[in-house]
């Protein structure tokens, strides 16, 4: 799929996309010392406009720079946001690596719309592969310069030295400088188009190896200061009205008792409504005693969502004509499915389903925001730093230079924090208070306000020859999204298209890996359902349809590490296994599932086998992927939104439920360390295989088919998998 | 408003509070004590849990004034001259968090299980941390947090300031 219609799903909101700094104040920011842009020659990517030519090149193409001072120091700047993807961490690994220097003189400035060069933003798994080759490139091309000035000090050939540990010595002499010694009163700037010479991932020293956390010890001592814990002098709490229901428009409004109420500011201006207090307890009571009424309008409700779904679908337009992937429509198609349908022994023709579900960051939105005349700064957690300062900038009429948008270390997003709405109304709040105001989201807000992974219905239709071989592939996916549509399965014949909906009932946005766990869990299933048709063995049927070496790889192992094939189901025991890859990384999951006496399913035991090539923090990395299984497993077996008509029905922990420790089985990762392809990111893909595997297992325990997501909503009597 | 005294890590505080405070609102806007975290407001999540005279409590919706006078610890009151609580240090060996939001609400609930329970069983770390949600999905690297910091020194958990506390973990 195209990367336009992928970014449709990621942002909500369409934002317009720009810069702030010119090269020179970048020089008068970072002072002396020697500054190493990288070029960004993707266009696209960085939203950049081409300037034609290459001389006049400013840092409205630059997506990242680094800097080093005349004491040695080292600062990286980069859009990209830290909100528990240890990025912080790996980042500076890489610079490490190739700058020849300490981890700890590396300072990574992140995610500050004023500092740091423009970025689209940190979602896509697109931060190893695409920033830290970036910050490789320039890393390496400073110790290249530094070589070069080091040798002209020396008067000696540049081959005879070498970088190492922060400076350049002598390969064979006793002469050393410091690389800041180089630097000294001097400001160097080197933009690199050109790719200069990297270390491969066999030779990696610093980049490769479990480097801890940096600022890991203020994450245990309650020290770091997340966006909800930031104070500024003078500043207020702020609360939001809600209305009654989505999209409700305000009918009447009383709010004289909360006007009466010592030191609270109302501010009501159209539909919204807010207060604003010298503390979060006086600001919730104040708001409490607002009477609203609201105008509401009949909405589509839970029961009857995928009917809708599937009503209002229509194939996507292709993108416009000049756009990246122009002209590429959301169909794919090869051979004639009907004739491969004629020709397979056995077909399959199955309906799947997702539910709309909700991120639940642990941190809930929240922003300070602050006002000076019309410049505006705005601290919050957003993983698109840029758009949000965009969006600010369009809300106030102020222009993108007076507002500056910093993303402190935030308290997790996996997709869930695009946009800007709550940084909006803290600036309302703020404007019309004239002072600081902090918001930060309840937890009912954040399960009813934030928008949501897309639900959506997915029809499959396939067959296959009695030998195993696949022939026919039919594939439609109604609203979830494009993300992995295409099948890894060899299939002569395929029909695969996307068709999102027109108005669906709740707010739709990103999630970690986008619709590749709704699409891996029809196709994975289904797969399942035709190895059963065929009388094959499921694993075996999937291999005999890849080629993909790297994916028979990860099925293969993930395969012989749980010991599939070799222990006896029953009818409280199942075993399942489902993969696949996407962006880069690939995944096979094998489940254990227990089918419990009161007939719900606990998952006993995991076995995960995931490449995404060269690993750069090995630690890291399976910290991830044991958070995306255990992730995954919500929207596997319970997680739901429910929703009647305008309104969230169980917008909290205790309705909507999230896993826990008593859901916790046992986990074994295992990480094919690809040292010769390109590193790709993993803050996605691992979530994909559990739900297929899962829903496979409970089938090959309990012969039920459980085909909609979650498979055992809220985990309630009457829903059971065993029927 | 009524005029209460707390006693948070050590340190008297005396305030006015008027009776629908909650101390977590307490800790965080007038004390700037922020590790302890905002996560549910309804007591399920865990990311407020602060120890009332050594007991894991949710700082969310426990009313200020019903804990006056008692001795509260939150994570900020854990470590003892800079020295890292052994709940923390362990936390911090096995890298136990992802956005470490949750974090401060984990080693308060583990540092309050362990001071009862010096040598929990897997399943009651399980049963005793239930209530902690970690959204990153860092569990089983909690559970190995909290049996490091168990079986390195085979004693209840000391909380500074806390004499030691006899009995179940709640």
């Amino acid at each position: 799929m195209s990367f336009d219609s992928e970014l449709l799903q990621q942002s909500p909101e369409s934002v317009q996309r720009s810069f702030l700094l010119n090269r020179r104040e970048l020089l008068r920011l970072v002072g002396a010392g020697l500054l190493v842009c990288a070029v960004d020659s993707r266009g696209q990517e960085s939203g950049a406009r081409a300037s034609g030519n290459g001389a006049d090149r400013t840092t409205h193409d630059i997506a990242s720079w680094i800097h080093i001072n005349s004491q040695n120091s080292v600062t990286i700047f980069t859009g990209k946001t830290e909100m528990g993807q240890n990025i912080r961490t790996s980042l500076a690994q890489q610079v490490a690596e190739e700058l020849h220097v300490p981890v700890n003189t590396i300072t990574m400035v992140m995610a500050d719309t004023e500092l740091c060069p423009f970025d689209m933003g940190t979602f896509g798994s697109r931060t190893t592969p695409q920033m830290g080759t970036e910050l490789r490139n320039i890393s390496a091309a400073a110790r290249e310069m530094l070589i070069d000035k080091a040798a002209e000090r020396f008067g000696t050939d540049r081959s005879k030295l070498v970088a190492a540990d922060g400076a350049i010595r002598e390969s064979a002499g006793n002469r050393s400088v410091r690389y800041g010694e180089l630097l000294q009163g001097q400001q160097l700037v080197k933009l690199i188009p050109e790719d200069p010479p990297l270390a491969s991932p066999e030779q990696w020293k610093v980049a490769g190896t479990s480097v801890r956390k940096i600022d890991g010890r203020d994450f245990v001592t309650g020290g770091h200061k997340y966006t909800s814990d930031l104070t500024r002098p003078g500043m207020l709490y702020g609360k939001v009205l809600r209305p009654s229901g989505f999209h409700a428009t305000l009918a009447s409004l009383d709010t004289a008792e909360a006007q009466r109420t010592p030191d609270v500011t109302v501010v009501h201006d159209g539909d919204f409504v807010g207060v604003v207090a010298p503390d979060s307890t006086t600001a919730a009571r104040a708001l409490s005693t607002i009477k609203a009424q609201w105008n509401t309008s009949q909405q589509i409700s839970e029961t009857g969502l995928y009917e809708f779904l599937r009503g209002k679908s229509s194939p996507a337009p292709a993108p416009s004509q000049g756009q990246e992937g122009g002209g590429r429509s959301n169909l794919h198609e090869t051979g004639s499915v009907e004739s491969g349908m004629a020709s397979s022994d056995k077909k399959i023709e199955s309906t799947y389903t997702v539910a709309y579900i909700q991120h639940a960051p642990l941190e809930p939105r929240a922003a300070v925001a602050e006002w000076n005349g019309d410049k505006l700064t705005v601290w919050t957690g957003t993983q698109r730093p840029f758009a949000v300062r965009d969006e600010l900038a369009q809300a106030f009429h102020i222009p993108e230079k007076n507002v500056r948008v910093t993303v402190p270390d935030t308290g997790s997003g996996y997709g869930g924090k695009h946009t800007g709405e709550c940084a909006v109304e803290a600036a309302r709040l703020a404007k019309a208070a004239g002072k600081p105001v902090k918001l930060q989201w309840t937890r009912e807000e954040e399960f009813t306000w934030a928008y949501f992974r897309p639900a959506g219905v997915i029809d499959v239709h396939a067959g296959a020859r009695n030998d195993g071989t696949l022939v026919a592939w039919e594939f439609h996916n109604y609203n979830s999204g494009p993300a992995a549509i295409n099948t890894q399965y060899n299939a002569a014949n395929q029909r695969i298209q996307f068709h999102p909906a027109s108005a669906p009932p709740l707010r739709q946005g990103s999630y970690r890996g986008l619709a590749a766990t709704a699409n891996h869990f029809a196709r994975e299933s289904a797969m399942d359902e035709l190895a059963h048709a065929l009388g094959m063995d499921p694993l075996e049927f999937r291999l005999k349809n890849i080629t993909d070496p790297r994916l028979r790889a990860v099925f293969e192992t993930a395969a012989k590490r749980f010991a599939w094939g070799q222990r006896k189901s029953s009818a409280s025991r199942g075993f399942g296994i489902a993969g696949g890859f996407e962006k880069g990384g690939y995944v096979a999951t094998c489940a254990d599932v227990a089918i419990e006496l009161d007939g719900n399913p606990r998952i006993a035991r995991v076995v995960e086998v995931w490449d995404c090539g060269p690993v750069v923090n090995p630690n890291g990395l399976q910290n991830q992927i044991e958070g995306a299984i255990v992730q995954g497993l919500g929207g596997a077996l319970f997680e739901d939104v429910h929703f009647a008509n305008g309104r969230v029905l169980n917008p909290h922990f205790s309705s909507y439920r999230v896993p826990r420790f008593r859901d916790l089985p046992q986990i074994e990762v295992q990480i094919i360390n690809r040292k010769d392809v390109p590193p790709f990111g993993a803050g996605e893909t691992p979530i994909v295989g559990l739900a297929p595997a899962v829903a496979n297992a409970i089938f090959n325990a309990t012969g039920k088919r459980l085909r909609g997501m979650p498979l055992v909503p809220n985990g309630m009597p009457g829903q059971k998998a065993a029927g | 408003m009524a005029e209460i005294l707390l006693h948070i890590n050590g340190v008297d505080h005396h305030l006015h509070a008027s009776e629908d405070e909650m101390l977590l609102y307490i800790l965080r806007e007038r004390l700037n004590l922020t590790g302890t975290k905002y996560g549910c407001g309804e007591g399920r999540c865990g990311a407020c849990t602060v120890l009332v005279d050594g007991r894991p409590m949710r700082s969310c919706h426990t009313p200020a004034a019903s804990v006056a006078a008692k001795k509260i610890t939150t994570i900020e009151g854990l470590s003892d001259n800079g020295q890292l609580h052994r709940v923390q240090q362990a936390f911090l060996d096995e890298e136990a968090f992802q956005c470490a939001y949750c974090t401060p609400g984990m080693i308060i609930s583990a540092v309050g299980l362990l001071a009862g329970n010096a040598k929990p069983t897997r399943e009651e770390i399980v049963r005793g941390m239930n209530g902690n949600i970690c959204r990153c999905g860092t569990y089983s690297r909690i559970l190995a947090a909290i049996q490091r910091a168990a079986g390195e020194s085979g004693a209840k958990a000391a909380i500074p300031g806390v004499s030691e506390r006899s009995g179940g973990s709640r």
